[in-house]
């Protein structure tokens, strides 16, 4: 307790300056000078939170908590909720998280947007989300949360539709705007539910009431955890509302790799297991949790599967992967959730920043069938995609592998046998659809133009440095949290992420932490996602590497299975159907009837021409003769006079 | 023996005379005669009261009616004269530039 406390602002106050230098004056200090400042505060900001997290290991692990609160920002009689940031284990693992991939995305980000147009544009959006990211996970309120909630939704919007001349990508932008406050309402109502209950936002007046103020599975429990998790479904792209972050690959690759797969995305897990204590109340909402994440975990996977733009087979794997971190949540392993959370920021970066460097090097062909072969012109990329590929398939020992088996041993734990029994399908199709893209994209014969092949290029040193720290992250990361069934043969270590988030989760988790006796199934079941990962792979390699021509004759073989999984089982044209043209016709019945019809036409062009039409009538009293104007006057002087003289 | 009742009809005939001319006559020097009629048949009738309950305020508001009488006689020639000027002509029947 040095007084760090006291400087906790700092974090999201270096982003936000670089936000105003940026926004306001990038034009005029030129690129040269947006490179350093862009990255650079978000460097300092990390440095910032290193300083934190050490600061917070020194504080014996019961009372790990930093708290600043900067003013009363809403008193209104009975509600207030402050500008006030709190780090505990849970906060501090995010803010290093979107510190540190974010610091190396921005890094990456001025090699891969040299030279376009709106570089400090860019730079701005990059940092405000930032901010607003950082203003998510350190807010100490869940109004404030919700701020950041916003705000990285809304630089989302700005930078999904970065490219704006080009229509379709400002309309990818709109589309996740409005999908994400679809959510958005959700998680607002579960706010004034929470306030509604607790009298207070703030998380220090709630979640340790939770328990006392609500009954296990009652009603309001039930509802306050439904109403915050449609707000964490639109935010991380699940069931039913995950149709936007396809569409949202449409922006810059470095934003997908920071804002739709590391960071922003998961801010509904987050959510999840910030607020932990009150879905702990409602079973019935964690099962749902879980239950959609799952659904949304094989499902993603299999549309990735027949993908075959890089990137969007690379969203459908992030809408997957989250469905995992829902599945973790789900089963009450917040800490599991969460470490998944980070070990895929760092292979999904990788993934992003990679798939970022091919397409720059073939500039801008996002097409895997015209690819192939690229192992040689880009050896780094290469290489750390690779350990990414890896990683995500849930090969051991990598990051991947470490989180996923956790989440997978958790849920089997649980009782939850047809949940894993899904997940470890997923887990198979993982490796088939992320080996597929590897290997259509590295491997084999070159099938672009020669043109194209001539002019490939590794990537400027900006960006393969980020990819090579984020590479080595992807294959040791996963180390943090070695699971005890691993750490304890190998010399008794202790799975230390979960002991670091134990304060936070400590209701929930059931004394993990401790050292106990290791069921020899969970080693079975480590073996099988392992087989099954491994099968994932050896069926890419055999299907796109071995014989390219079986892919083509699968599909004449299934040809509608094909359609529904190329078609993404519709759901666009099912919404559209549903939802957007009702939405349309109503809103013309609303524009031609109602605007145009009864406000334009009957209210204010009606009253207009009442008045007009009827002056026209009035004003023929208006003869012009003064004569007839006195004879008026007159007339009426006698009529009085004449009432007066007779009826009084 | 000439009692207030005399003056008081002579008063209301001669402002039945205004009015008529003011309602009737076109000419616009005319109907300007026949307001002045109008406000002396008021001063008649004012003279006329004040004399009878003794209260010279009547006398008083009548010398303030010639004043303004005599003002308006001044600026109402004045527009006679510009109409004229306009128009070549005082028929008021030809001033009705201000009809609805």
């Amino acid at each position: 307790m040095t007084g760090v406390e006291n400087l906790l602002w700092l974090i999201p106050a270096f982003p936000l300056a670089g936000v105003a230098i940026n926004g306001l004056f990038g034009r005029k200090l030129g690129d040269r000078v947006v490179s350093v400042i862009g990255p650079g505060v978000v460097g300092t900001a990390f440095v910032l939170a290193a300083a934190s997290f050490v600061a917070l290991r020194s504080m014996p692990s019961t009372d790990r908590l930093l708290q600043q609160t900067l003013y009363n920002w809403l008193p209104a009689g009975e509600f207030s909720a402050s500008i006030g940031f709190q780090l505990d284990p849970l906060s501090m693992t995010m803010v290093l998280v979107v510190t540190g991939v974010g610091f190396l995305i921005h890094l990456y980000s001025v090699g891969y947007m040299h030279g376009d147009g709106g570089y400090a544009r860019y730079f701005a959006f990059l940092n405000l989300f930032t901010f607003a990211m950082l203003l998510l996970v350190m807010a100490d309120n869940f109004l404030l949360l919700f701020v950041g909630w916003e705000g990285v939704g809304l630089c989302s919007y700005l930078l999904i539709g970065f490219w704006f001349e080009d229509r379709s990508k400002a309309d990818a932008g709109k589309k996740a705007f409005i999908v994400n406050r679809i959510g958005d309402f959700g998680f607002l109502i579960g706010i004034f539910l929470i306030f509604w209950t607790f009298g207070s936002v703030a998380f220090a007046d709630v979640l340790p009431e939770a328990a006392t103020r609500l009954t296990l599975g009652g009603d309001l429990a039930f509802w306050i955890c439904l109403f915050l998790f449609v707000g964490a479904v639109g935010k991380s792209a699940q069931i039913p509302l995950f149709v936007w972050l396809p569409d949202a690959m449409a922006g810059p690759t470095p934003v997908s790799a920071l804002i739709h797969a590391a960071t922003m995305v998961t801010a509904g897990v987050y959510m999840v297991a910030r607020s932990h204590a009150l879905y702990e109340m409602a079973p019935q909402v964690l099962a749902l949790v879980a239950g959609i994440g799952a659904a949304t975990a094989l499902f993603a996977a299999t549309i990735g599967i027949v993908q075959n733009d890089i990137k969007k087979v690379l969203a459908y794997s992030t809408i997957s992967q989250l469905g995992y971190m829902f599945m973790g949540v789900g089963v009450a392993a917040f800490s599991a959730g969460i470490f998944h959370l980070v070990t895929h920021a760092f292979f999904k970066a990788v993934l992003f920043l990679g798939a970022g460097s091919v397409i720059h090097a073939l500039h801008g062909e996002q097409d895997m069938r015209t690819m192939g072969g690229l192992k040689s012109k880009l050896p780094i990329t290469y290489w750390t995609m690779l350990a990414a590929t890896l990683a995500i398939a849930g090969v051991p020992p990598l990051a991947g592998f470490v989180s996923k088996d956790e989440i997978l041993w958790r849920t089997w734990d649980g009782g939850h046998t047809v949940l894993w029994v899904i997940g470890f399908i997923t887990a198979g199709l993982t490796a088939a659809y992320m080996f597929r893209l590897f290997f259509l994209t590295f491997h084999g014969s070159f099938r672009g133009t020669k043109d194209q092949w001539e002019h490939a290029h590794e990537s400027p040193l900006s960006m393969t440095i980020p990819l090579m720290i984020l590479g080595a992250l992807s294959v040791v990361g996963g180390w943090i949290g070695l699971p005890a069934a691993l750490g304890q043969p190998l010399g008794g270590i202790a799975n230390r992420f979960e002991g670091w988030l134990a304060p936070v989760f400590e209701a929930g988790e059931h004394a993990a932490h401790e050292p106990h006796a290791i069921p020899p199934i969970e080693y079975g079941l480590m073996t099988a996602s392992v087989a099954v990962a491994t099968l994932g792979i050896l069926v890419a390699y055999w299907t796109y590497l071995r014989s390219p021509d079986l892919p083509s004759r699968i599909v004449a073989r299934s040809r509608g299975v094909y359609a529904l999984l190329n078609g993404k089982y519709f759901v666009d044209e099912l919404y559209d159907f549903l939802i957007v043209r009702p939405f349309y016709a109503l809103s013309r019945f609303a524009w031609r009837f109602i605007d145009d019809g009864l406000i334009d036409g009957l209210g204010v062009g009606g009253t207009g021409a009442l008045v007009k039409r009827g002056s026209r009538i009035v004003s023929r009293w208006e003869t012009g003769y003064v004569q007839g104007y006195a004879m008026a006057f007159f007339g009426g002087v006698f009529a009085i006079l004449a009432y007066y003289y007779l009826f009084r | 023996m000439v009692g207030p009742a005399h003056y008081i009809t002579l008063s209301a005939v001669l402002f039945t005379i205004g009015v008529i001319g003011v309602l009737t006559r076109k000419n616009a020097i005319i109907v300007f005669m026949a307001i002045e009629i109008m406000l002396n048949a008021a001063n008649l009738a004012l003279v006329t009261f004040a004399m009878t309950i003794g209260d010279v305020a009547g006398l008083i508001m009548v010398l303030l009616v010639m004043a303004v009488a005599a003002a308006e006689a001044a600026v109402g020639l004045a527009i006679i004269v510009a109409m004229f000027r306009h128009r070549e002509t005082v028929n008021i029947e030809a001033f009705n530039v201000l009809r609805g």
